[in-house]
């Protein structure tokens, strides 16, 4: 394997058994490579087998089959030396509520310790903007702040790798702002940063590179700008003509609008030009357009 | 270099702590209601047990020193971890390089502290409202204090190893505590367990709660009291032994049973 490979997966599989509900493939052979030093989205809607894939890299979960490599090492097969691997990864899960009756301060000190090369808890709880908060016990934080508490218990431990899981859902646009700068930080900061998202604006927002998951299979990776051809994609022009609404598809919009404009000599009526969005293409990938 | 794995295991006793002490019910449920317990029955049997002058309340209180090794290690943690599992503390922890010995290493020390402050309440209230007489002999203290080391590492190892046996968290407290209630009963603390029937007393036999009732009448009540237990003397060493098995047969289960989540 290529010494640049954070992460590297060949022909994952995974299914669920389930005796009153049928089997469900939650992965169906799945290839990913993640380079050292970029931000990797995994995108997807709810069910796409997201967590399932993610849970498998961390080490929570067996796999079916596959070959799976993180930071060189199989999740799976860790054996006595897993400290050392999991010195050098962080992880921040879907929905926690753990350490109700303690404070910030308490928490991020503490797990400083299970590590080797932590970073400075004080500056650690800095970054993710809880200084205010620092004294304050965890039940008594927002969601959002609870969110930014598992981020800090995510990076204390100064990873290699950082494992996102879904980490804005139910944030306030602001706060969602305010996260994605602290990612792309750690990012300049050399982390190496898996994340899984469905929100399409996340991805575009945040990732080098994004894979596109619909019901357990990658359907695309891409850079978000090239995302379903989005940049080759036909422009649709569409104006106002003879009581109807027009349209075309071209890839020269400028000199089918130019060919408008003389024919109705000047100015065409309700013209508008539209490129897809990327959530036009995206909705079509995963077949809810 | 490795993070030790003793340090981590006192840092997460002290911050165990730091947690109990927070919840005021657990607090109060560990200190207050033993405390409340002996002073209803000990209000409402005044009779004496035997020939050799020991009130109900002596007897009682032994029984209930017992019971509070059992509470704070057997019942809190089967309880507590089930609920950790819920709230994803132990995955969490998992995916730290965090070992599990320094987890259970903090939970004993948590364990360890919440018994003695039950313990201590007991003896305080018992000798200042029941008579209670403690040990005077070097003998019987020694005693005591292997009964308590040997007693709350049982009872935490069990409790870790039952703690895989709730399916979640809310339902933890209702599959625990009757089991230790019926031990309970069964076992001397609430009934004279020489006056119980020979089944109920063999069945209480094959658990932990029976022996470390029997310990500690040995350590609180007068030496002829001996006379009147089922065997005719305390059997001490049939104590430390069936302690001993019970304490290897938890680590055997815990090793194979514990779960992280409950995916």
């Amino acid at each position: 394997m290529a010494n640049d490979l954070g992460i590297s997966v060949r022909g994952l599989t995974k299914t669920y058994k389930s005796k009153a509900n049928g089997d469900k493939i939650a992965v169906g052979g799945i290839d990913l490579e993640v380079k050292i030093g970029e931000i990797f989205a995994i995108l997807g809607p709810n069910g796409a087998g997201k967590t399932t894939t993610v849970e498998i890299l961390e080490g929570y979960r067996d796999r079916d089959g596959g070959e799976v490599k993180v930071l060189g090492q199989d999740p799976a097969k860790l054996g006595n030396d897993s400290w050392a691997w999991r010195n050098r990864i962080g992880i921040v899960l879907q929905s926690t509520n753990d350490s109700q009756d303690l404070s910030v301060h308490e928490t991020v000190h503490h797990f400083a310790n299970y590590y080797s090369n932590p970073r400075d808890p004080d500056s650690v709880i800095h970054d993710v903007g809880l200084d205010e908060k620092r004294d304050a016990r965890i039940q008594s934080l927002s969601g959002g702040q609870r969110r930014r508490l598992d981020v800090a218990l995510g990076i204390i431990g100064n990873p290699e790798i950082l494992f996102l899981d879904e980490p804005t859902t139910g944030f306030d646009p602001e706060a969602r702002r305010a996260f994605w700068d602290l990612i792309r930080k750690l990012r300049d900061e050399g982390t190496t940063i898996l994340l899984t998202t469905h929100y399409l604006d996340e991805a575009e927002a945040l990732a080098d590179r994004v894979a596109v998951i619909v019901d357990g299979k990658i359907i695309e990776v891409s850079t978000p700008e090239n995302l379903g051809g989005r940049n080759t994609a036909k422009a649709r022009i569409n104006w106002f003509e003879n009581g109807a609404r027009q349209e075309i598809e071209s890839d020269f919009p400028t000199d089918e609008v130019a060919k408008l404009a003389t024919r109705f000599g000047g100015e065409v009526p309700e013209l508008t030009v539209i490129r897809p969005s990327l959530e036009d293409i995206y909705l079509k990938m995963i077949g809810q357009l | 270099m490795k993070p030790n794995t003793l340090k981590i295991g006192f840092l997460r006793g002290g911050l165990e702590i730091k947690q109990f002490m927070r919840q005021r019910e657990s607090v109060v449920f560990t200190l207050l209601f033993p405390v409340v317990l002996l002073f209803i029955f000990g209000s409402v049997f005044k009779g004496e047990v035997g020939p050799s002058g020991v009130t109900f309340s002596q007897y009682f209180l032994a029984g209930m020193i017992a019971s509070g090794l059992v509470n704070t290690g057997f019942q809190q943690l089967a309880i507590m971890i089930p609920i950790e599992r819920d709230f994803g503390t132990l995955k969490r922890l998992r995916g730290t390089p965090i070992s599990p010995v320094s987890y259970f290493i903090g939970k004993m020390i948590m364990v360890f502290t919440a018994m003695v402050v039950q313990v201590s309440a007991l003896l305080v209230f018992g000798i200042i409202f029941f008579g209670l007489n403690l040990p005077v002999s070097f003998e019987k203290w020694v005693r005591f204090i292997w009964l308590i080391l040997l007693g709350s590492i049982c009872s935490a190892i069990l409790g870790i190893a039952f703690s895989a046996v709730p399916k979640n968290g809310r339902g933890a407290s209702a599959v625990v505590s009757p089991i230790v209630i019926i031990l309970q009963f069964f076992s001397g603390v609430f009934f004279v367990f020489s006056d119980l029937p020979s089944w109920m007393q063999q069945f209480a036999a094959l658990f932990p709660l029976k022996w470390l009732t029997q310990g500690m009448r040995s350590v609180f009540l007068p030496e002829d009291f001996a006379t009147q237990e089922v065997a005719g003397n305390w059997e001490v060493s049939k104590i430390a032994i069936y302690l001993i098995i019970w304490s290897v047969v938890g680590t055997i289960l815990a090793l194979r049973s514990f779960k992280w989540s409950d995916k």
